[in-house]
């Protein structure tokens, strides 16, 4: 990835009390791009993006918008916008003047305000929705508001904190293809927080993976899914197997394992017993009791029943962090 | 929960014999504000609206309605700002003593009013060498009118969370435009309901009153106690009573309706 870089984060620590949240930040964003910060709770993505916004100021460390240091600036002179977990619309105001409010502080004129936020709604689909007061809406809509009220601005950052937390599953995934189409159409620079892998594998251009208030592992999806630089990554981006053969420490990913009554393919292999077989709607998982501990694969080869002897192989080359 | 009909029965009677024991002696005084029996002799004979009209046109009840007005309004001002800010500070800020302070702030509505009213008494006179009059009453009325206020809008800015604050900044607006579009507006229910009661509760005080009030000034309350044993003022008595009866009425519904409001309307 190159191009101009947008925010620049440089030895940014927080601790809030004895808790170091953030332990030494570096990390730079490009225009345009969609970069996740991906991290179990208390990992210190989320206030790495709260800096960002300037709702937390910096224990040490620079945050430089455009070229310029922002890190001591109120959120208010910033040129991002947040889209907030909980929404946080305001419940006094209906949608209209919501997704307004931004321009109209800013003193822009009352048909400019009006015009741009007519077209902000329809950019998310809620013509017509104007009128209505953010509690006679839907938590997919409520989400929608939100970012219409954000993106009115035209920042050239948009920050997104877990914004699809409390959606349903089904919801949730329509809105990650929508995120990402909207992101694409307007260009701005998307930077947004979750803990959900598969969230950040679907919708991102590059991932930073968070853990212990530092970044463990930056990179494109792809990348951090097929080479994941430490134990924490594999496990907490898509499922590993840790196996121990020949005292050699190896993880390989369940979809690089072939499970088979007798034929290996790969020039390794293990015997054991068909635990379980555990359906998960796309994929099949198959637990194998081996001498190694539990083995995870989701390629059968042929009819395997529960208590089978069975064997699983691979191909070496697919082992990652073998030590 | 199901209970048997017997211990409903029971139940009823039981809420009706509380509910009469508080109503049916106010609801007597209101009748007897309109007994042409001077004695009130019971049950009444005839009736009249002379009591009122003889009220309406007593200099001492016009007086005393002045000052009951006038210090509620004072020091329900007082109260509003005083209030407002402290729970600002001790809902949004983290500093040493908060916790203390937050006590300090509440405990003046469970000290006895008699406490309050000599040591303020106390300090007025003694201590600061003020004559007792209108100011006095105000501020004895603010010390426990604070506490309604700052409960109710504390109440409302712990509901109300940080993030609304967050995103009109967010959005560019500096901390006065944010308090006057997005706070204030959220906060203005909890306010009224706060100042309505903390009025209420200025409005028929008595005790703090009597110490702080001197010799110039009587308030309404004070006016009734009296003139209670006087004969001739007796019916006047009844007709301010059932003023303030009615009169209270009003405060309490309102604000009520506004707490309820503000359970559906807040955040989501």
């Amino acid at each position: 990835m190159s191009g101009t870089v947008i925010v620049s984060i440089k030895g940014l620590t927080r601790s809030f009390g004895d808790v170091r949240a953030v332990a030494g930040v570096d990390l730079d964003i490009y225009e345009g791009e969609f970069i996740t910060l991906l991290g179990p709770s208390g990992s210190g993505k989320t206030t790495v993006l709260r800096m960002i916004a300037g709702f937390e100021k910096p224990d040490s460390g620079f945050i430089e918008l455009a070229g310029k240091d922002v890190s001591q600036l109120p959120p208010y002179e910033r040129d991002v916008n947040t889209v907030f977990q909980d929404y946080a619309l305001f419940p006094h105001m209906n949608v209209i003047s919501n997704i307004e409010y931004g321009l109209k502080v800013k003193g822009f004129a009352k048909h400019e305000c009006n015009a741009r936020a007519l077209e902000a709604l329809k950019q998310v689909r809620l013509e017509g929705y104007g009128e209505r007061k953010p509690s006679q809406l839907s938590g997919g809509q409520r989400q929608r508001v939100a970012l219409a009220r954000a993106l009115v601005n035209r920042p050239s950052v948009l920050l997104l904190d877990e914004p699809l937390g409390a959606l349903d599953l089904k919801l949730r995934e329509q809105m990650q293809i929508e995120l990402k189409e909207l992101q694409r159409a307007v260009g701005i620079t998307f930077i947004f927080v979750t803990h959900d892998q598969e969230e950040a594998l679907t919708m991102s251009d590059r991932i930073a993976v968070f853990n212990n208030g530092r970044i463990e592992q930056l990179g494109t999806p792809r990348e951090i899914y097929a080479n994941p630089v430490s134990a924490f990554v594999s496990e907490f981006v898509g499922q590993t197997n840790r196996i121990c053969i020949e005292s050699v420490r190896i993880n390989i990913r369940p979809e690089a394992i072939t499970v088979s009554k007798s034929q290996t393919s790969g020039n390794r292999s293990l015997q054991g017993t068909l635990r379980d077989v555990i359906f998960v709607g796309a994929t099949t998982r198959y637990l194998v009791d081996t001498s190694c501990g539990t083995v995870i694969s989701v390629v059968p080869v042929g009819e395997l029943k529960i208590g089978d002897a069975v064997t699983v192989s691979w191909e070496k080359e697919k082992e990652f962090l073998v030590h | 929960m199901t209970i048997s009909r017997n211990a409903r029965l029971l139940l009823a009677s039981l809420l009706g014999v509380g509910l009469a024991f508080i109503y049916v002696p106010l609801s007597v005084v209101i009748i007897n504000s309109f007994n042409a029996s001077k004695t009130f002799s019971w049950p009444p004979s005839q009736f009249t609206t002379m009591w009122w009209s003889k009220a309406i046109e007593n200099t001492g009840v016009r007086e005393a309605l002045k000052w009951s007005v006038l210090a509620g309004l004072s020091a329900t001002a007082i109260a509003l700002i005083l209030g407002t800010c402290l729970a600002f500070a001790v809902s949004r800020y983290q500093f040493f003593g908060r916790e203390v302070i937050s006590l300090l702030v509440v405990l003046p509505i469970s000290l006895p009013g008699v406490v309050t009213g000599i040591a303020l008494n106390n300090a007025f006179t003694k201590q600061l060498g003020m004559s007792t009059g209108l100011l006095t009453v105000v501020i004895g009325h603010a010390t426990f009118c604070i506490v309604i206020v700052y409960n109710n809008a504390i109440a409302r800015l712990r509901r109300m969370g940080t993030s609304l604050q967050e995103a009109s900044m967010d959005l560019g607006a500096n901390g006065i435009t944010t308090f006057r579009l997005i706070t204030l507006p959220n906060l203005a229910s909890a306010l009224f309901a706060g100042g309505l009661l903390a009025f209420g509760l200025s409005f028929d005080e008595i005790v703090v009153t009597t110490f702080t009030a001197g010799p110039g000034i009587q308030t309404l309350p004070i006016w009734i106690y009296n003139n209670l044993f006087r004969p001739n003022q007796a019916p006047i008595v009844n007709v301010v009573a059932a003023t303030l009866v009615v009169l209270s009425i009003v405060p309490i519904y309102l604000s009520q309706r506004l707490s309820q409001d503000t359970t559906t309307g807040g955040r989501f």
